[in-house]
């Protein structure tokens, strides 16, 4: 049995952390705040973990790293190379330039292109946007939704605590 | 809220000295709630400034001009330039790297004060990089009409032709193919993804459908749930770490341009650490020529404060000396060497040869000028920062234009000694790729959120905290400097 959604309007940054902290003690799970800029205070609360993109981006700057040195060594070494002024045709210290900014490059784009992918960017729609005035979340309001419930009383029980933190409207998502 | 007193009270006899100077000028003042503020920093997107217009049509028409000289450059080659023997390179590489460097400024504020965890960023640091992708696009202009043939600049891409010509990677001009379409790449991504949340602000604020529409399609539908930052806050930050190297590895490679080569003036291992202190002297003081009236006619006395310009006055000062002492080093080493050409280029031909009077312009206005913020006073006079700001901008492109012009005209051998004198042509590519930095920055005004509405939010609600804690205990947590 599915329990519609709870959603919090808070107007502060101070009272979605304060309804944060107080689900969270009781233990809700799939809570999901949204903020009109970075709070990474919650996290810890919320259980949630550093995000793992940084390992994709270590990967995509090694890949550039060794695609940048291939492409030169397979230009100057392999497929036509060129002696000039006696120097080597392996020239080592020469391809450190280009080897660098391939892997700067290729990791920036790895982080870029990460991070779209991992937020299903770009998105055209949430539930949450069929909630009047939730696009203030973007602006100057603070929202909690609880997406998980045992039963009505479980999701009465969180909406009172969503309120004595300071909320200014709890909407049962989906009436 | 426009004018801010500076407080001729004496510091806090109970606070730090560090203290006291934040109490005089704080990074954000008078901020009001979150909707206002969003309000206040979004307007410029909603009501143009009455002299926007006339900007944006001058400027748009120096853009022509720009186009025009392109366009010669095109038809008749290099010949249209003042260009010669021995003076092969001359405004056009001034041009590029002058430009280049400028960027760095920009670079320098978003991602390696980002790192060093410096809160003053987060009201300018848009602003500062778009300054890095205005300047980029005229500096990868002009190495590629100095090819004499540019419409086959693509050969310096190692693609896979049929002709099975590669680019040579021994030479330092792939270098810089590879550096400078990196460090756009990256600055694009890196300003683009900054913007994300604010222009998810500006599609929610935005008045009529066509430009909610627009800010919605460029906002990718971000709306800032807390799995969202967490990834975009760690995605951010890691552009940061990688741009950071990545603006040192860009003049450095520039100035390998020189370094690599033979030539007296140019051929001087200090010259990488040299340039990229001179790319970010010069970039700051380009900050300077765009913060201040844009502080001053977007009333954005709130959020970038005296103590913004009080820091970027001090970075005038850190990278000014540096760059001195790099002279110095420079002349130094020209002298021990005993070199007869270098001795010769470094101390006479450039004190006393036919660009003289540029070098002697170059060394007064970069050593002397910045030496000026030692006095608190005088780092936050708009006027005095504004003058210097012009000053040293043109300074670094006489530096510039020395390194390069007057290391060139007198090389090594006297009977091809070559005076050197610009064209129209070379004059217009200059004044046109200013026209068109400033018309694509003004259109970045016009239509783009300027300030970073999140992070000043972010910043605002630190300040509180930390306001909180010097309140009750009189004394300044350690991140508040």
């Amino acid at each position: 049995m599915t329990h519609p959604r709870l959603a919090a309007e808070f107007t502060t940054a101070d009272a979605l952390q304060s309804a944060v902290d107080a689900l969270a003690r009781e233990h809700y799970r799939e809570l999901e705040t949204y903020a009109p800029f970075d709070m990474p205070e919650l996290d810890a609360t919320l259980g949630r973990r550093r995000s793992r993109l940084g390992w994709f981006v270590a990967a995509g700057g090694l890949a550039g790293l060794i695609i940048a040195y291939g492409i030169q060594w397979w230009a100057n070494v392999r497929s036509y190379p060129l002696y000039v002024g006696g120097r080597p045709a392996h020239a080592v210290p020469a391809f450190v330039p280009a080897t660098f900014e391939g892997m700067i490059l290729a990791a920036s784009l790895t982080a870029f292109f990460g991070v779209l992918i991992v937020l299903r960017l770009p998105k055209l729609w949430i539930p949450e946007d069929e909630i009047d005035g939730f696009s203030r979340a973007s602006v100057d309001r603070f929202w909690l939704t609880a997406n998980h419930f045992a039963s009505d009383l479980d999701r009465d029980h969180a909406a009172k605590l969503m309120r004595s933190a300071g909320a200014r409207r709890v909407i049962v998502a989906g009436d | 809220m426009t004018t801010i007193p500076i407080p001729r009270s004496d510091p806090d006899p109970n606070g730090s000295r560090a203290h006291a100077q934040l109490e005089r000028y704080p990074i954000m003042r008078e901020l009001p709630d979150e909707g206002t503020l969003t309000t206040q920093l979004l307007a410029p997107l909603w009501t143009s400034h009455p002299a926007w217009k006339w900007l944006f049509l001058a400027s748009g028409a120096l853009s022509l001009l720009f186009l025009f000289a392109i366009g010669v450059t095109f038809v008749r080659g290099i010949g249209a330039w003042g260009n010669n023997i021995p003076v092969a390179w001359a405004y056009a590489i001034t041009d590029f790297v002058w430009w280049i460097g400028i960027g760095h400024a920009g670079t320098f504020i978003s991602a390696f004060l980002l790192l060093l965890h410096q809160r003053w960023r987060a009201s300018i640091n848009r602003l500062a990089e778009a300054m890095t992708l205005f300047a980029l696009v005229n500096a990868s202009l002009f190495p590629i009409l100095h090819l004499g043939r540019p419409w086959f600049f693509y050969w310096l891409v190692p693609y896979p032709a049929t002709m099975g010509v590669w680019p040579n990677f021994k030479s330092s001009l792939p270098w810089d193919v590879a550096a400078i379409s990196t460090y756009f790449t990256v600055s694009l991504l890196f300003w683009y993804l900054g913007l994300v949340p604010d222009l998810a602000a500006a599609r929610d604020r935005a008045p009529g459908r066509t430009r909610r529409r627009v800010y919605g399609l460029f906002a990718l539908g971000w709306h800032g749930s807390g799995t969202e930052w967490r990834h975009y806050r760690v995605a951010y930050t890691l552009l940061a770490g990688l741009a950071t190297p990545l603006v040192v590895s860009v003049h450095s490679i520039v100035s390998l341009d020189f370094a690599i080569a033979q030539l007296p003036g140019w051929h001087s291992t200090i010259f990488p650490p040299y340039f990229v202190v001179g790319a970010i002297y010069s970039g700051f003081a380009m900050v300077l020529m765009l913060v201040l009236p844009v502080r001053h006619v977007f009333r954005l006395h709130n959020v970038i404060t005296r103590r913004h310009l009080d820091h970027i006055a001090l970075l005038l000062l850190v990278t000014g000396s540096l760059l001195a002492y790099s002279y110095l080093c420079e002349a130094f080493g020209a002298w021990y060497s005993g070199d007869l050409f270098e001795r010769y280029t470094m101390l006479t031909a450039r004190t006393r040869g036919p660009y003289a009077a540029f070098f002697w312009i170059m060394t007064a206005v970069n050593v002397l000028t910045p030496q000026l913020f030692w006095w608190t006073r005088l780092r936050t006079n708009v006027v005095v920062l504004f003058v210097v700001g012009v000053l040293i901008w043109v300074g670094m492109w006489l530096e510039r234009f020395v390194i390069i012009v007057a290391s060139l005209n007198r090389d090594f051998l006297p009977s091809s000694w070559h005076f050197y004198a610009p064209t129209w042509v070379d004059w217009s590519l200059l004044a046109g790729s200013v026209g068109l930095f400033s018309f694509l920055f003004l259109a970045f005004l016009r239509w783009v959120p300027f300030v970073p509405v999140s992070e000043v939010k972010r910043e605002q609600r630190e300040i509180a905290w930390e306001s909180a804690y010097v309140d009750r205990d009189g004394a300044m947590p350690e991140v508040m400097r």
